[in-house]
């Protein structure tokens, strides 16, 4: 489902003396459907830039992401947004909205960007935040003064509404308790289960054993420094 | 997604003397897609936006939308009577200042009414009904519907001219600044119904500001104006997130943190 070939990426910064950094080279990756792929390596190894750049949002300096049949790489804007609606999720590290938003209506903005009726995606929003043990009085108030852990769970709620065929997950456990914890390893499984592909970065080693069946160590595509 | 874009835009340039206001622009913009158009002040996003939108004539260029009755057409070079049509029937503008776009002198429901008038609708109770619904949707009171909006507050006024360049359902709105000079607050409910509008009504739309987070909350696609010319353009996230040029390095590092 998700396939990465010989992958490279460099920042150049211009107000910086054009300085060149390389950060990643030859990083090669491949994900089955039903498959958790963990990306380990030491902070700055490159895990969130590899996920960034499987989401389009960094640009690839050379090699090729596949998606299912979409290169990344090379797509264009309006392709790599249809990918990101249909077929690709993400679940950040940190909840982006447009003030005033009601929580249940951020959790139901997948499903309605892919035309399902509000009434429908309403419901299963609902369910997703009940399921995570939103307390239902926060339902219509805009998650933004919201706690850390409320939120992560708000966006996790709004990564896990539609049945998304491939996933990235960017420390979907870091500060959650015991309980919802459990939960969202739950809903891990589940996507799993019905055959979507996933890769993640997860610094709880438990989750991480539970969940992923490899680990890809980042730092070995580590980026060979120009001298 | 359809695959037909609803606006070609083909080397778009004006000049003013000497001074280069936009320089061979193009770009194609799809059916639901919203563009963002960002640059500092005098980077000649604003003469575009206007090169387009039939306000300006450019000196080069082709700006070819598809119309509903006659596939696409060069807005350009359609004659002023056709071009007006589609400014009152597909096309909207809505300014940064809201009095540019609306009649200070007419009440909320006749700004709303008159644009509905001008393309052909008659019936009183119709027109009233509808400039009520609009109200309501862009939050205004529809106890206000006969004050003039000169008695409204500045967040108000965006919101009419909103309603008054929606109630006719166009598919395509040039906004410039849509949110500059309103209260943050203010912005947030503008952006809030902006949004909601266009996912609701499939709306394509070209928003022209200087504030990153607008475009980051509204546009799916991104251009980086400087001097006239596009440094840059792709998606919205990618264009701000790992910027190429060194013009958006420097816009996007310049950015203070909230």
């Amino acid at each position: 489902m998700i396939r990465i070939e010989n992958l490279c990426k460099s920042f150049t910064l211009h107000n910086q003396g054009s300085a060149v950094i390389q950060v990643m080279t030859g990083a090669d990756l491949s994900v089955a459907q039903g498959e958790c792929v963990a990306l380990t390596g030491v902070s700055g190894a490159g895990k969130s830039t590899l996920m960034r750049m499987i989401y389009g949002n960094y640009v690839a300096a050379s090699g090729h992401i596949f998606i299912g049949d979409m290169d990344v790489t090379r797509a264009l804007p309006r392709d790599i947004i249809r990918l990101r609606r249909e077929t690709l999720g993400y679940v950040s590290q940190f909840l982006r909205v447009v003030p005033r938003v009601p929580t249940v209506d951020v959790v139901a903005e997948p499903l309605r960007a892919i035309g399902q009726d509000s009434e429908t995606a309403r419901h299963r929003a609902e369910e997703r935040l009940a399921r995570l043990n939103i307390p239902e009085r926060l339902w219509s108030l805009s998650p933004t003064t919201f706690s850390g852990g409320e939120q992560q769970r708000v966006n996790i709620a709004r990564g896990f509404v539609h049945d998304y065929p491939a996933l990235l997950l960017d420390e979907p456990t870091a500060s959650l308790d015991a309980v919802n914890r459990e939960i969202v390893l739950d809903l891990i499984e589940g996507a799993k289960a019905r055959g979507a592909a996933i890769i993640g970065i997860f610094h709880d080693e438990a989750a991480r054993a539970r969940v992923c069946d490899r680990e890809i160590d980042v730092s070995r595509f580590a980026g060979v420094q120009a001298a | 997604m359809s695959d037909h874009p609803l606006l070609s835009v083909t080397g778009v340039t004006k000049r003013y003397g000497a001074h280069i206001g936009c320089a061979d622009v193009s770009f194609d913009l799809y059916p639901g897609e919203v563009l963002g158009i960002v640059g500092e002040s005098g980077s000649g996003k604003s003469t575009l936006l206007n090169c387009l939108a039939g306000h300006l004539a450019p000196d080069a260029g082709q700006v070819v939308f598809d119309t509903r009755g006659h596939g696409p057409r060069d807005t350009i070079t359609m004659s002023e009577p056709e071009r007006r049509m589609l400014g009152r029937t597909d096309w909207a503008f809505v300014h940064q200042h809201a009095r540019d776009g609306l009649r200070m002198g007419v009440s909320a429901g006749g700004n709303v009414g008159e644009r509905l008038m001008a393309v052909g609708a008659r019936h009183y109770g119709d027109i009233r009904g509808k400039a009520a619904d609009w109200l309501d949707r862009v939050e205004i009171d529809t106890d206000r519907i006969d004050d003039r909006p000169s008695t409204f507050s500045g967040g108000m006024q965006q919101r009419l001219q909103i309603a008054r360049n929606l109630v006719t359902g166009p598919r395509l709105v040039f906004m410039d600044e849509p949110t500059g000079g309103l209260d943050v607050s203010v912005q947030a409910r503008i952006l809030d119904l902006l949004r909601g509008l266009v996912r609701d009504m499939g709306l394509s739309a070209i928003i022209v500001t200087h504030d990153l987070a607008v475009v980051r909350l509204l546009a799916d696609r991104l251009m980086v104006m400087k001097s006239g010319h596009v440094v840059e353009s792709g998606l919205t996230d990618q264009v701000l997130d790992d910027p190429q040029h060194g013009y958006t390095q420097l816009l996007v590092s310049s950015v203070l943190q909230v």
